[in-house]
Formats: C-alpha cells, sequence, structure tokens
C-alpha cells in the first residue's frame, strides 16, 4: 500500500537534527564551513588512481583463493531488477533465484539481498520469507531524483512499510553540482530519519552518489563525506541506469572514504558498486581492491554489497567450472 | 607481511619456468656466434633461492680485443655502408622478436635478477622493446637530429651496464648505438648475463649481420678492458657513481667520447596539498620497484612537517599490503635482493642509520630461508646529516625527512652531490613548475613517479652523470657533432 | 700609438673577479711583451686562491644569472657587444700588438669577435626551441624536455688567438646561463682585460664572468680538481697537461671539453657544438587527468 505526501512529513524549512560524530561536528554548522571542509579534503590524481586500480588488476587469483572469492561475491549480491516492466510474478521468480542461485547445487550460498522498487518490496518480501535474503528497496524518487522532499520522503516512507530491510536512496545530483552540499546532506539525514521503523532497528540507508553524473574523483571523494557525515550506512556508487557507473577507480576512492571515515570516527560505513559489474572476473577485482585498500574487515555481506542482475549467472557458471573441472554453459544456470 | 589474518589468501600464482631453456654454460657472442672465452667460468645464481643457474665466461683481454675487431670490420664492411632504412629494419625486426619471446625474456629475467615477474612482464621487456622501436623509426632520419645533414656515427661503442634492469639497459644502450650506424660490444653485469645472452640469440634470429652486436659477460676486468681498448670510439656507461669516476679518468686524454649514468639519492617532496593517496602510491612506486634497486628511486622522503604524521600512518598501512616473495609468483610485489654483496651493504646501511639516530620501521614480515632478502623499511626522524640521507643504499629502505616551507625542500632536495630525479606532489601547478624550475634534477617526477618512456631523456645532474638516454638526445649521443 | 711628445698615463692590468678589479691575493705579477719581446705591461698572476675566489664568485652569481629571462640575458649580452665596439680600437692594438698581426689582421680578428658575440647573444633565447621539447610518451603524461646550465664553469682560454678565441669559449659558456671562470692566455692576456673592463659596464652582474690572467698550467689542476665547478674547457690546456686535468675532472664527474688537437679556425660556425657540453636537459612529467 502506498501513501502519498504524508502530512506528517517534515517541512522543506525544518533543519535536520542530526550533527556528525566528533571530530566533525562543526564541519556542517553552515554552508561556508561545509563547503570549506569539503573543498579540503586531499585531491585525487586520476592517472594515479587509475594506474594503482591497473596494477590491482594483475593480481592472479586462482584454485583456492578463487573459490572461496566466487563464494564470498554470490554471499555478497544484492539481486537486481528495476524495469518499468516489474512485475510480482518477476520478482517472485528473482526471489526464487536469491534463496536458491544454482538449481543444481544446494551447497551454493544464496545471496544478500533482492533489490527491487519500493512499490514491489512487499511481493518481495513475501516471496524471501525467513531465507535470511534481505529486502532492498530504491526510493527518493530513483533513479533521477527530482522530486520535491516530500515525495521523495514519502517515497521511502513506502518502501519502509511495504517491508524493505534496506533502502538505496539517490543523493540530489542537481544540489552537489550547484554547491548546495548542506542541502544534500540534509535530505539525507531527513531519509535516514524515514528510514525509522516502529518495532525493528530503522531500514539500512545505502546511499547513491551517481558517481557517473559526478564525473571527477574529487567529487566522488567530497560526496562520500557527505553521505557518511549524515549518517549513510553505505555509500553506493550508481544507480546502473547510465554509464559510467562502478569503475574500479570510483570504487578506490570510495573505498579510501570509508577507510579515512573510520579511522577518524570509528564507525564503519559499507560500500556497494552497483551497474557494469558483469562478470566473475570484475567481481574478482574488486574484493582484491576491498582486501588491499580497506582491509578483511570489509570482506563481508554486511559491508560489501555487489548491484548486479546477470553478474550471477557468471558467478554460478564459474563456480560450476572450479567444480567439474570443465567449462560450464548458459543451460546450466537459470534465467531470473 | 600481509593477510595473515585476511580470509582472502591469495594462492600461488607462479609462472611457469618451462618457457625458459637454460643451457648449462654460455660462451662469448663474437662476430656473430657463441665462441669459448679464454678466461675462466663462473656461475650466475638465482638470488631467491641461491640456485646456480648456469656457468659464464669471464672474457679476457684477448676476448676483447677479439670482440672489438669484430665490431671494428662490421662498422667499416657491413653496417656502416649499409643503407640507413636497412638497419631501421633490422632494429624493427629485433623489436618484434623482443615482443614475439616476451614470456620467456620475463622468466628468464626474474630468474637471473630477483625481480618480480609482474615487473619483468609489464615493465622490463614491453619498455625494451619499445626503445628498439623508437630507434629503429630514426635510423634513416639522422639528418633530422639536429647536427646537420649525414651526420657521422662514432665507431665502435664499448657499453657497460647494471644488474638492477638487465635487459632495459641493454635497449638502451644498443637501441640508439646501431641506429645511429655504430656497432657495439656489450658487457652485462656479473650478476645478470642470462637476457643478455638470450637477445644475442635474438639478433641471430634477426639475421644482424656478425659483428654488429657482440655480447662478452664478465666483471670488473672484463669491463676495464673493454672502457680501455684503444679501438673503441664511444663509451656508454650505466652503474656507480664510484666505477664511473675510474672510466671517466680512463678515458681522459683519448678522443674517446663518454656518457655515465649513476647513482641517486632522489628526493621526493609531498606538499600538504598533495593528493595523499596517490602520493603514498607514489611514494611506495618510487623506493619498493624493484625492490630499491634503482639509480632514480625516491630514496628520501620530503614530507611537509604538518602532514608528516599522516603520511607516515598511510605509509605503513600501505607498506602491510606488500607481498614480499618468490619472484615467479605473478602476485609479488617485492623480489629478491640480486646478490649477497648488496644485501650485505643494505644491512651495513641500515644499522648505521639507527646508530645514527634514526628510528626504523619495517612490518613484521616472513623471509624465505635461501636466497637474498630485505623487507621494505622506513626510517623517520631522519636528517641531512645522516649517512641514510646521503649515501645511495640501493635498497627497499625509505628515508624520511621534514620540511616547513617550499625554499626548505628545494634546499634540502638539492642538497647532494647526485641529481638524478626528483618527484614533486602537490595540486597546485604553479608550485609544480616552480619546483620543478629549482630542482637540480635531470628527472622531475610531478604527481607520479618511476616513469620512463624511449621518448623522454633520462639522465642526472652532477655526479649522477652526463649526457641523456632516450628522446633525440639519446640518439646525438652517439653520433659526431654532438659533444660528450 | 699617438704620435706626439705627451707622456701616455698606463694602463695596468688587473684580475676581474666578482665585478672588481683586485690584484693577485698573492701579490705576483709577471711581465706581458709583445710579439717581438718588447715590455707591454705587468699582468697580475693569478694564485689557487684567486681561482677559489673566483668559484666562490661565480656560484654566487649563478643563482640569479640563471634565472634570468633567456631574453634579459640576451639583452646583457648584446649590450656587450656594444661595448665592445666601442672599444674597437683598444682592442685592434693589443690584439695586434700581442699576436704579431697587421693592423688588417687585427682588426678582422676583433670583427669576428664582436660578431661571434653578437652571435651567441641571439641564441640565449633559441635553445630550448631547438634542444627542448614535448616527448610524446605512451600514457597520459605531459612530458617535456628543457636545456638547463649546469652551473659554474672554468675555461681555459686559448693560448693563441687572445680575442676571437677568447669570446669563442666565453661567449657559449655565458650564453646558455652558466658563469664563468676563465684563465686566459698567459702570454697574451691584455685583451683578456679589456673584455673585462667592457663586461663590468656592460650590465652583466658581477661574478657571472671571471677573468684570471695567468698560468692555466698552474690553475688547471685547482680547478679541475674543485668540487663546486661543474664544467671544465680545457682548450688553452698545455698539451702535456690536459689529460692530467681531464683525470682530476673525472674525480667530481665533471662536464669536460678536451682541448682540440689542432689550433681550431676560430671564425668557422661552431654550433652547438661548445654550448651543449655545459647544457643539462631536465626532463619534467606530470599526469593529465580531471
Amino acid at each position: 500500500m502506498t501513501h502519498v505526501l504524508d502530512p506528517d512529513a517534515l517541512s522543506d524549512d525544518a533543519r535536520a537534527l542530526s550533527v556528525p560524530l566528533p571530530p566533525y561536528r562543526d564541519a556542517t554548522r553552515s554552508d561556508s564551513a561545509f563547503r570549506a571542509f569539503l573543498h579540503g579534503l586531499p585531491g585525487v590524481d586520476q592517472v594515479g588512481a587509475e594506474a594503482r586500480v591497473a596494477q590491482l588488476g594483475t593480481r592472479s587469483i586462482k584454485t583456492t583463493s578463487k573459490a572461496w572469492a566466487i563464494d564470498t561475491a554470490i554471499s555478497m549480491v544484492d539481486l537486481t531488477t528495476l524495469e518499468g516492466a516489474d512485475t510480482p510474478g518477476k520478482v517472485r521468480s528473482l526471489a526464487a533465484k536469491a534463496r536458491r542461485p544454482d538449481p543444481t547445487d544446494p551447497t551454493c550460498p544464496r545471496v544478500a539481498a533482492v533489490c527491487v522498487y519500493g512499490d514491489l518490496a512487499g511481493v518481495a518480501r513475501e516471496a524471501l520469507g525467513d531465507s535470511g535474503v534481505h529486502v532492498a528497496a530504491v526510493a527518493t524518487a530513483f533513479p533521477s531524483g527530482r522530486a520535491s522532499r516530500a515525495v521523495k520522503l514519502a517515497d521511502v516512507r513506502d518502501a519502509v512499510q511495504n517491508g524493505a530491510d534496506e533502502i538505496d536512496m539517490v543523493i540530489d545530483r542537481g544540489a552537489f553540482l550547484s554547491g548546495r552540499y548542506l542541502d544534500v546532506y540534509e535530505e539525507i539525514v531527513a531519509v535516514k530519519e524515514a528510514c525509522a521503523r516502529p518495532d525493528a532497528s530503522p531500514a539500512h540507508l545505502k546511499v547513491i552518489l551517481e558517481t557517473g553524473e559526478l564525473v571527477t574523483l574529487d567529487n566522488v571523494r567530497r560526496a562520500s563525506w557527505i553521505a557518511m557525515l549524515a549518517g549513510g550506512d553505505f555509500i553506493k556508487t550508481s544507480t546502473g541506469k547510465m554509464s559510467p557507473a562502478a569503475t574500479l577507480p570510483v570504487g578506490l576512492v570510495m573505498l579510501e572514504a570509508v577507510r579515512d571515515f573510520r579511522a577518524a570516527t570509528g564507525r564503519q560505513v559499507g560500500f556497494k558498486p552497483a551497474g557494469g559489474i558483469r562478470t566473475t572476473k570484475d567481481a574478482v577485482k574488486h574484493l582484491v581492491l576491498i582486501n588491499e585498500t580497506v582491509g578483511p574487515d570489509w570482506l563481508d555481506p554486511d559491508w560489501f554489497r555487489f548491484g548486479a542482475s546477470s553478474l550471477l549467472n557468471d558467478l554460478l557458471l564459474q563456480r560450476q567450472k572450479l567444480r567439474t573441472g570443465h567449462y560450464s554453459g548458459p543451460d546450466y544456470v537459470s534465467v531470473d | 607481511m600481509t593477510t595473515s589474518s585476511s580470509p582472502f589468501e591469495y594462492a600461488p600464482a607462479p609462472e611457469s619456468r618451462s618457457i625458459v631453456d637454460i643451457a648449462p654454460s654460455y660462451g662469448l657472442f663474437i662476430d656473430g656466434e657463441f665462441v669459448d672465452g679464454t678466461g675462466d667460468a663462473f656461475p650466475s645464481v638465482n638470488p631467491a633461492t641461491e640456485e646456480v643457474l648456469t656457468e659464464v665466461s669471464a672474457a679476457s683481454e684477448a676476448d676483447v680485443d677479439r670482440a672489438v675487431r669484430a665490431a671494428r670490420r662490421a662498422f667499416e664492411k657491413t653496417w656502416g655502408p649499409m643503407r640507413a632504412a636497412d638497419r631501421g629494419k633490422y632494429l624493427f625486426r629485433i623489436a618484434r622478436l623482443l615482443q614475439e619471446r616476451a614470456r620467456e625474456f620475463a622468466v628468464l629475467e626474474s630468474l637471473d635478477n630477483g625481480k618480480p615477474i609482474r615487473e619483468s612482464r609489464d615493465v622490463d621487456v614491453p619498455l625494451a622493446a619499445a626503445h628498439f622501436f623508437y630507434y629503429a623509426g630514426w635510423a634513416d632520419k639522422l639528418d633530422h637530429v639536429g647536427l646537420g645533414t649525414r651526420p657521422r656515427a662514432l665507431g665502435v661503442a664499448g657499453q657497460v651496464i647494471p644488474w638492477n634492469f638487465p635487459l632495459l639497459m641493454l635497449a638502451w644502450k644498443v637501441a640508439p648505438a646501431l641506429a645511429a650506424g655504430n656497432t657495439v660490444v656489450l658487457k652485462p653485469a656479473e650478476t645478470t648475463p642470462l637476457t643478455a645472452l638470450l637477445f644475442a640469440e635474438v639478433c641471430r634470429q634477426a639475421d644482424l649481420p656478425a659483428g654488429v652486436v657482440n655480447i662478452l659477460t664478465g666483471a670488473g676486468d672484463t669491463g676495464r678492458a673493454l672502457v680501455e681498448h684503444d679501438d673503441v670510439d664511444k663509451v656508454a656507461f650505466t652503474g656507480s657513481t664510484e666505477v664511473g669516476r675510474s672510466i671517466a679518468r680512463a678515458v681522459a686524454g683519448t678522443s674517446k667520447k663518454l656518457t655515465l649514468e649513476l647513482g641517486g639519492k632522489a628526493a621526493n617532496i609531498v606538499f600538504d596539498d598533495a593528493p595523499i593517496d596517490q602520493a603514498v602510491e607514489g611514494i611506495v612506486q618510487g623506493i619498493f620497484f624493484n625492490q630499491g634497486h634503482v639509480c632514480c628511486a625516491g630514496s628520501r622522503l620530503l614530507v611537509q612537517e604538518s602532514i608528516h604524521d599522516e603520511v607516515v600512518a598511510s605509509l605503513q598501512r600501505r607498506i602491510g599490503t606488500l607481498r614480499v616473495g618468490d619472484p615467479l609468483d605473478k602476485n609479488t610485489d617485492i623480489g629478491a635482493i640480486n646478490s649477497a654483496d648488496q644485501l650485505a651493504r643494505i644491512r651495513e646501511l641500515s644499522d648505521i642509520g639507527e646508530a645514527e639516530g634514526a628510528q626504523r620501521w619495517q612490518p613484521a614480515c616472513e623471509l624465505p630461508d635461501r636466497g637474498f632478502w630485505y623487507p621494505p623499511t622506513i626510517f623517520t626522524d631522519v636528517s641531512s646529516a645522516h649517512r641514510i640521507a646521503r649515501d645511495e643504499i640501493f635498497g627497499p629502505v625509505l628515508s624520511v625527512l621534514t620540511f616547513r616551507t617550499p625554499d626548505e625542500a628545494v634546499a634540502k632536495a638539492n642538497n647532494t652531490t647526485y641529481g638524478l630525479s626528483a618527484g614533486i606532489w602537490s595540486e597546485k601547478g604553479s608550485r609544480i613548475l616552480k619546483i620543478a624550475n629549482q630542482l637540480r634534477a635531470g628527472v622531475v617526477w610531478a604527481n607520479t613517479f618511476n616513469k620512463f618512456d624511449p621518448t623522454s631523456p633520462f639522465g642526472g645532474y652532477k655526479q649522477s652523470g652526463y649526457g641523456r638516454e632516450g628522446g633525440r638526445h639519446g640518439l646525438a649521443a652517439y653520433l659526431e657533432g654532438a659533444e660528450q | 700609438m699617438i704620435g706626439n711628445d705627451r707622456l701616455a698615463v698606463r694602463k695596468t692590468y688587473k684580475l676581474y673577479v666578482n665585478g672588481a678589479f683586485p690584484r693577485s691575493e698573492s701579490g705576483r705579477t709577471y711581465e706581458v711583451t709583445d710579439s717581438k719581446g718588447h715590455f707591454l705591461a705587468n699582468a697580475a698572476r693569478a694564485s689557487r686562491k684567486d681561482a677559489r675566489d673566483a668559484v666562490v664568485a661565480a656560484r654566487g652569481a649563478f643563482g640569479k644569472w640563471s634565472g634570468m629571462t633567456a631574453y634579459n640575458r640576451g639583452q646583457v649580452l648584446y649590450r656587450v657587444a656594444e661595448v665592445m665596439e666601442g672599444r674597437h680600437v683598444q682592442f685592434c692594438d693589443e690584439v695586434a700588438a700581442g699576436e704579431g698581426l697587421s693592423a688588417s689582421r687585427a682588426r678582422a680578428a676583433v670583427d669576428a669577435a664582436i660578431d661571434r658575440w653578437v652571435w651567441y647573444a641571439g641564441w640565449t633565447d633559441k635553445l630550448a626551441a631547438v634542444l627542448g621539447g614535448a616527448n610524446p610518451v605512451a600514457g597520459p603524461y605531459f612530458d617535456f624536455s628543457t636545456p638547463e646550465p649546469t652551473g659554474v664553469v672554468a675555461v681555459l682560454a686559448p693560448q693563441q688567438s687572445s680575442l676571437l678565441g677568447l669570446v669563442s669559449v666565453l661567449a657559449p659558456v655565458l650564453a646558455t646561463g652558466n658563469t664563468a671562470v676563465v684563465v686566459t692566455s698567459k702570454d697574451r692576456p691584455l685583451p683578456a682585460v679589456t673584455l673585462a673592463e667592457v663586461l663590468a659596464t656592460s650590465d652583466v652582474p658581477g661574478g657571472v664572468a671571471n677573468l684570471l690572467t695567468g698560468d692555466a698550467e698552474e690553475l688547471g689542476t685547482w680547478l679541475a680538481e674543485h668540487a663546486d665547478v661543474d664544467g671544465i674547457d680545457l682548450t688553452g690546456a698545455p698539451a702535456n697537461r690536459a689529460m692530467e686535468f681531464e683525470r682530476e675532472a673525472a674525480g667530481t664527474i665533471k662536464r669536460v671539453v678536451r682541448p682540440p688537437a689542432t689550433e681550431p679556425d676560430w671564425t668557422a660556425d661552431p654550433g652547438l657544438t661548445r654550448m651543449t657540453p655545459f647544457l643539462e636537459t631536465k626532463t619534467v612529467w606530470h599526469p593529465i587527468g580531471l
């Protein structure tokens, strides 16, 4: 059931009540203070970041480490369908796959979550039962984020009420690119509040930066910090609706941001790349990136997710090859 | 040293040795074929395992003479009179062969030198091929070098190269010499002869005329005999400043042209507005790439005092993810130290560093029992007066000094008798250009480090040597009409 | 010479160091005669301490001289040629007397010397274009090389050609932005001192060029071994000492120009051959990215 324009929603005028953890308490006290803070973060040299990523891409992950990586990657997938044509039937089919990805092998781990539009979150919740697979819903006028605050917050509340455990919101890129950083921040704070659940802990909030629209890595770093200071539980690269989406240099910068944030505040924030991750090779590169940038604390579905759809089948095919010793084929995995 | 508590342990990923075929012994490559030398044989050892790989010959004075005469004949009868375009075509063939046999060369280099296969595969061999490609294209364009029309080659070049990038240093020497119309006699380093000997095979496969390239294995005595031979017109040396001095003395009063590429103690300067994560990466690349066996290594970190603690902490964290181990494992970042001698020198200077009051830090590191190994090391609280800030260590040891202002950074960076390279890290363009202007170094890397290219001239100021390799300058060094 | 009864006020010939004209700290002088053996003057006989002081002066002047724009340096050097032109007669007299040349041969030598100086003045702002440039590296980097002066250059000036030869070895050192310590021709030092007077009155900062009259054989060793001298031109070194000087210079990896086997034709186009030995090449890399 959906609600429109909840009359109890905070008005646009109301300032967010939340403040960031020390030592950044006063970074958000004003527009100019926040700007100075964000612009004072160290810059990112694009060529250097790309070179580091390329070098990490040469890691050779074979045999036992490859098997571990595949199983781990599967357990980190947010199996996603975000199409206008999505129906309850489609969502149920996806949920079944999420619970048991490999019809030929029950030892295959289940994925972390199913990710759908908010209005279908209820269908997913029911289909997933007590399998342990979470329900993630996109909200806040995904993917563009172009709607009023009230509409966006209503979108969030609907999804939460429908049963979403996790909310994937989009930041206001227009506000970011025109320098209204505090607006971006306050909206995230408001969304986090809207994630509250009466009889459970708040829904997990993933903040999508849509890095393809931010373009520069400096912007990616700044947007990451806004999201973390505002209380996001995860920072996420993209909506998957445009290209470029989850590139490795972007991942590098965002992982450095979560690393630095934890070092400074003690709070751990998760990371989710989404869009453009299609092959096992891509997935393994991400795991290597995590391993050597932020370390093993993030090698866990609670702190890292892949936002993907076709990736799962490639992981399954690779898994089957390791198991059977020969290359597998598309008939051995299901269409969702 | 890494990932001992990570669930993501990388399984061994060894590159196969089966692609190389090392003979039990090798002779000297003179006048187009392998011949027995008249000197003693000596072993070449794998520094990661101390296994003897093969035996090579220490070329005697008579062998040197024989090679120089072969080179002279080739210069006068075949290579010199040849059409320039054809010389170029031979060089193109060699470049292609290096690419075709790239994997073989990379594995052989790692076995003989101890450097990780990832480096020899991704850096050494591709760059060596690129040098041959680049100079192949110059061979028939000498009129445009800027030395007038039809500048003449010098004749026979005697070339002595070091052990840190054996194949690449060979390419840096042989390619321009041949493109300019000279013939060469080259002596690879005593501890790393194998890729030079494989290169001799490539010359044969390319049908390079006999005597154009001659390879003489040997040690200091062979090098001396080559440099001092009367019929050598040009001497090119890359190695230590100490030996460079003695070579410069040896050619005094002769008409031999000389270029030297010697040691360094480069300063890597990090300003408070640097892109910190990339700067840390650049520092690590600067001193731990190739185990620090690099003349242009960023062995002194000059970090702005205000960000010292943050940078050192980041460095320590980053170093914790470096993998030391089997050079043939594709995931190894840091390989073996090249020889027992070099390891002893590194240890000695490190001990001096501590004795002089600097603080030593090394990550917890499991090193293999056999072979020559040293963990990446950082010294903090280093001052300009310390020996570890002045002497070239040539190992994976970083000395960290601080500065307060740009002027102080430049003064400290230039306060050395060396002048090969330097690094600058800052997001401010005008500052980078200003500091680059003021640094007395032949190569300045700004917001990057350890980048090489055949088109980009490389060489030092002051006691890091004279002359440049790469680009038009590298070619001019082998032609009449340029100086030195 | 002016043919009348007036008693000439004789010129004294001293060293030129750091923009001033001191006598040798050793107090020594030596007799300079013309080509026929007639007394011309007592010239200061520079000592190793004078050489030492000159190196200090040259090092001190290097920062400012090399830091000037190439255009400024060119203008300063051109002015030197203007002032040389003004001293044409004096130069002709000294060259003729010292080298035993006819008036017309002396004039030709002086003309060539001034023209050679002008030629080098025009090079200051062109070296970077000819010797430097962007390097098309195989990666996203802006990579360029530029020539830079090496530092303090010691010059043992030719013994025979006392002005044209001197100009031919000194002008390229200055045009490239280096500073110089010159040991003049021993037997024919007078045009060098006059040239020093020209330098002193031409906006050339003190210490950029230092001219020491004296014996290259004596001073060559001190300059070749001096650790604060970056390069040395051995053109005027006595034949039996040149190799030894080169060996001494090797101890500090100096850039060395060897003496020619035979007396060069100083009027021939020297190209870049006297400039490139004292130029370093600096190559700079910077990433190109967002």
